[in-house]
């Protein structure tokens, strides 16, 4: 038996007993950068795929949502900051070994080049729209022009920002449940599969739909993988690791993700989509307001949960 | 220039002297702490050990803290020392999250803030307050390069373990046992 006890009466608030210095801010902002890495991959790739017209959901109207989630995750993330004043030192140095940095880089380039994507589609979309300025036209058509090119760009820096959002937490090695090289891939396809839901939401084309629930299917898969492969690999590892996976098997965290995560964010939605791949009638917004669900609730649970695995005590 | 410390665990018998130390001469806010005693009682019973450790920063040599800094706030000084530059600190907690040994607080004016070694001592020749005012003297403080400084002798005649070894980050706090 081993017991620890501070006899200096340390209780530091936010750090004793559990570490809780991030909130609500940090999951919602990695849910809504996964999101939109996820929306502006795929009309990226439909547009160069040249399935424009196809799709017109993906490639034009949830867009939309992406440079909105984008500075509402920003926002969070200021909040989250308790020296705000100071903020601009983000954008004063890059810093390679940092995630938190080169995030923040991230968000500087595809933000704007989330608001450009939208801003060429805003005469399709509301015919009535007027640049007013005629640099803004000429802009406009220089942008209309490059069109597959900028696609190019956006879907790597999509994927850059859906890995960034897993990679954001596992870089932290004093955090044994966040300290997995799985937490990369894992953000990105959850943040993907949640592009994927919204995008659904906003069609009104069934074949459209189709398509995406079809793709979205193949990635629910491939996260239920990874996750098998998460817990495998902890229960592997060292007792920290081991007692990290704890949290979800049998811990205070077990209903919540399993239930939430799991079977309501993952499972069902699969089956529901299936069915509907098969031919039987499921409301359309069931699934995908599901995976959304379960997306946001994924990163609250690993937020939380990471914070109060640590090496000592 | 290799700063580090040594604190006997045999020594130490937990009066806390280091950490009120600390508090005065660092202006530590009220109810904070840099540096903390713990009290470990290690085995069953009859067969029970029990050791005391006071504990700070560890000045790591392979540092979390400054790697996942994303401002540069974070960053080692001379002989190694690990700082908070409190001007380029956002408060992000990134260096909150990485360390190990929960070293860190968020400063309530925002930054966040640890354990100095007592730099602006140290700079002027002097040992940090907590080695200074321990009245059993169990806290060695020196260059480990210099081979006659007090921390080289303490640790070349005693055994002696660093905290969580396994999380890499070659901590410069040493336990005497
Ligand atoms: S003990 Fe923590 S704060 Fe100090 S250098 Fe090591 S990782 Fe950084
Ligand atoms: S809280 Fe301050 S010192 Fe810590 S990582 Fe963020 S900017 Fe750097």
């Amino acid at each position: 038996m081993k017991e620890e006890l501070f006899v200096s009466g340390r209780d530091i608030p936010n750090i004793d007993p559990y570490l809780n210095i991030w909130h609500w801010q940090i999951p919602l902002y990695l849910f809504l950068g996964g999101l939109a890495a996820g929306i502006l991959f795929f009309a990226g790739f439909y547009t160069v795929r040249g399935k424009a017209d196809k799709m017109q959901a993906t490639v034009k109207w949830a867009p939309l949502l992406a440079p909105i989630a984008l500075v509402l995750g920003l926002g969070a993330l200021f909040w989250d900051l308790k020296h705000k004043l100071f903020f601009w030192q983000l954008y004063t140095t890059v810093r390679l070994d940092s995630p938190m940095s080169w995030g923040a880089w991230t968000l500087m380039i595809i933000t704007p080049i989330s608001l450009i994507w939208v801003a060429s589609y805003m005469k399709e979309m509301f015919p009535w729209w007027d640049w007013k300025f005629d640099f803004l036209n000429k802009a406009e058509a220089w942008v209309i022009k490059n069109r597959v090119g900028i696609a190019w760009v956006m879907m790597v820096y999509a994927v850059i920002l859906g890995v960034y959002t897993g990679i954001l937490l596992s870089a932290f090695n004093a955090r044994p449940l966040w300290n997995t090289s799985i937490l990369g891939p894992l953000f990105l396809v959850s943040g993907f599969s949640t592009g994927l839901a919204a995008t659904i939401l906003l069609s009104k084309d069934p074949k459209e739909r189709k398509r995406l629930s079809q793709i979205d299917l193949i990635f629910i898969v491939i996260e239920l993988f990874l996750i098998v492969h998460l817990f495998m690999g902890f229960l592997a590892g060292s007792q920290t690791a081991i007692e990290a996976a704890h949290l979800f098997l049998g811990g205070p965290f077990t209903v919540t993700f399993w239930v939430f995560v799991v079977m309501l964010g993952l499972v069902f939605p699969a089956v529901l989509e299936t069915l509907e791949l098969l031919g039987f009638h499921v409301p359309k917004w069931l699934p995908a307001v599901l995976i959304l669900f379960g997306g946001l609730m994924f990163r609250f649970i690993m937020v939380e949960a990471g914070q109060i695995t640590r090496y000592l005590y | 220039m290799r700063y580090a410390m040594a604190i006997d665990t045999k020594k130490c018998v937990g009066c806390g002297d280091c950490v009120v130390a600390c508090q005065t001469e660092n202006n530590v806010p009220h109810g904070y702490c840099r540096d903390w005693i713990v009290e470990s009682v290690d085995g069953t019973y009859p067969s029970l050990s029990l050791e005391f450790r006071s504990e700070r920063c560890n000045h790591c040599d392979n540092s979390p803290c400054v790697r996942c800094c994303p401002t540069g706030a974070s960053h080692k000084a001379e002989g190694g020392i690990v700082l908070v530059t409190h001007h380029k600190c956002i408060g992000c907690g990134a260096c909150i999250q990485s360390c190990p040994y929960d070293a860190r607080y968020p400063h309530p004016e925002g930054y966040v803030d640890k354990c100095t070694f007592c730099i602006h001592r140290v700079e002027k020749g002097q040992n940090p307050a907590c080695v200074d005012v321990c009245p059993t003297h169990c806290l060695y403080f020196g260059d480990l390069d210099d081979p006659n400084s007090d921390v080289s002798l303490a640790l070349k005649d005693r055994k002696w373990k660093v905290l969580a070894p396994e999380a890499g980050t070659k901590p410069q706090l040493y336990f005497l046992t």
